[in-house]
């Protein structure tokens, strides 16, 4: 494979207003670094996450998204987040059928007092994007070579 | 079968049970049956019932439902799971609906008939297990069982799960094997992911975004759809917009994952032959395996896998860091 060294991902992090926008607010406070590839958009809770953000994100030239939202029974409305644990398997197990690379979705558990894991997530996450490169398949899925 | 039927229909209308029966007609051709509204018992004359009337009528009880008293729909034994999911989400009220639960031993596909080389064919009837069929080159034969719909071969059983009244010779009797009906999702999971690229994108590069798999499908009803365009001034006119253009298949497959009854309904009506059922199948297929065996429409009161979970539910990680073939 040739190794673009123009190519910067763009990645595109959802998160949860409580518990990961929090950690990624102490992330910075931490001064840990996260690479500048990563947008945050934030989202009352994980499960505000419809799957068609997920693609849309895809169609507007993210190379990667990934979903962040308070831990399991943690969810600051109790629920949320197993709503939208089921949705995003079924949706990224779809995507893994249509034969889109996986690396490129993830959702990640990150609470406000975690800034460390946020970083270390985020830098994970983006070397794996590197790794797969740019997001040409999902926009090529209905055009027959 | 399609008198017996035509008969009791009658003697509802002539009775006042009912005041509206939705049923199939001929279509242009003798294998082209459509859905049709019968207002009175004079209207059932044309009414047909044999190996092509695929259609689900369960989703035409949203729009053509008497604005009062009851309406009589035929349910074929599929039919209704795909009845109970509407009675589900409050789409229709069962109080309103009479429902006759038909037989059905399964309904023959025309193309896979001209797909043997038998061609101007005028007449088919059904002999015992074996279809004869009346061409301008002279009378042929052929099995059933080979030129059943796509849909047929994965059949759920002769079991109608609700209706008023049977009109059924065989409700007790099991599918042949639904135990083939995974084989093909597995068959594309087993592939590598280069593979299966190839094959998606062979298939859905041949749609031409009619629309038919979602008009047709009965779990897509909204009464607005995120497909629909209302700036066009046509109505259902689709999206020319290039999000939808690409995603449009994801997107349909997942509005209905844990809705979809599997009633095939989307492949039978695709002009373009996309097996658009077998991105269904992967929902449900997933949906059995992580979350517990679920059929949707089963019965009218349970609840859908999407709208449920349980603390110990995978984690997607499960599926992004499974091992890449």
């Amino acid at each position: 494979m040739q190794v673009n060294s123009e190519f910067k991902p763009k990645i595109v992090a959802f998160c949860c207003n409580w518990c990961s926008y929090a950690g990624a607010d102490l992330a910075g406070s931490s001064r840990l670094s996260y690479p500048a590839d990563v947008k945050i958009i934030k989202v009352p809770c994980s499960c505000r996450v419809n799957p068609l953000f997920v693609l849309r994100a895809f169609e507007k030239g993210a190379d990667g998204v990934i979903i962040c939202g308070c831990h399991p029974g943690d969810c600051h409305y109790s629920t949320g987040n197993y709503y939208a644990r089921r949705r995003m398997t079924l949706l990224f197990s779809m995507l893994d059928y249509l034969g889109i690379e996986k690396g490129r979705t993830r959702v990640e558990w990150v609470s406000a007092a975690e800034g460390v894991k946020f970083s270390t997530v985020m830098n994970n996450f983006v070397s794996k994007i590197y790794q797969l490169g740019e997001n040409v398949k999902l926009g090529d899925l209905r055009c027959r070579k | 079968m399609q008198e017996v039927i035509k008969k009791r229909v009658k003697e509802l209308f002539d009775n006042n049970t009912i005041v509206r029966a939705i049923g199939w007609e001929n279509g242009e051709f003798f294998y082209d049956h459509t859905p049709a509204v019968f207002d009175s018992a004079a209207d059932m004359d044309v009414f047909v019932y044999d190996n092509f009337c695929a259609s689900n009528l369960s989703k035409y009880l949203i729009n053509h439902c008497a604005p009062e008293g009851k309406t009589l729909v035929l349910l074929k034994p599929c039919d209704t799971y795909s009845f109970n999911q509407l009675l589900t989400e409050h789409r229709i009220n069962k109080d309103n609906i009479y429902i006759i639960g038909i037989g059905c031993d399964g309904m023959v596909d025309i193309d896979k008939i001209r797909a043997l080389g038998i061609k101007g064919i005028t007449k088919i009837t059904q002999n015992g297990d074996e279809l004869v069929i009346d061409t301008m080159y002279g009378e042929k034969k052929c099995k059933k069982a080979d030129v059943l719909l796509e849909k047929c071969l994965s059949c759920k059983g002769k079991k109608h799960m609700i209706y008023d009244e049977l009109i059924s010779e065989n409700e007790d009797e099991m599918p042949q094997d639904a135990s083939k009906r995974f084989d093909l999702v597995n068959e594309l999971e087993n592939m590598t992911s280069e593979e299966r690229f190839a094959f998606w994108q062979n298939e859905l590069s041949k749609c031409i975004r009619c629309n038919a798999c979602r008009n047709i499908c009965p779990a897509c009803s909204c009464r607005k759809c995120v497909f629909d365009n209302s700036a066009s001034g046509v109505a259902s006119k689709a999206n020319a917009d290039s999000f939808e253009e690409k995603m449009f298949h994801i997107i349909r497959a997942f509005h209905v994952a844990g809705r979809c009854t599997d009633c095939g309904e989307c492949t039978r009506v695709c002009p373009q032959g996309i097996p658009l059922h077998l991105l269904n199948r992967k929902f449900i297929k997933d949906i059995n395996t992580l979350y517990g065996e679920y059929q949707a429409g089963e019965t009218a009161d349970q609840r859908g896998p999407l709208t449920d979970y349980t603390q110990q539910d995978v984690e997607p990680t499960f599926i992004s860091d499974k091992e890449v073939k």
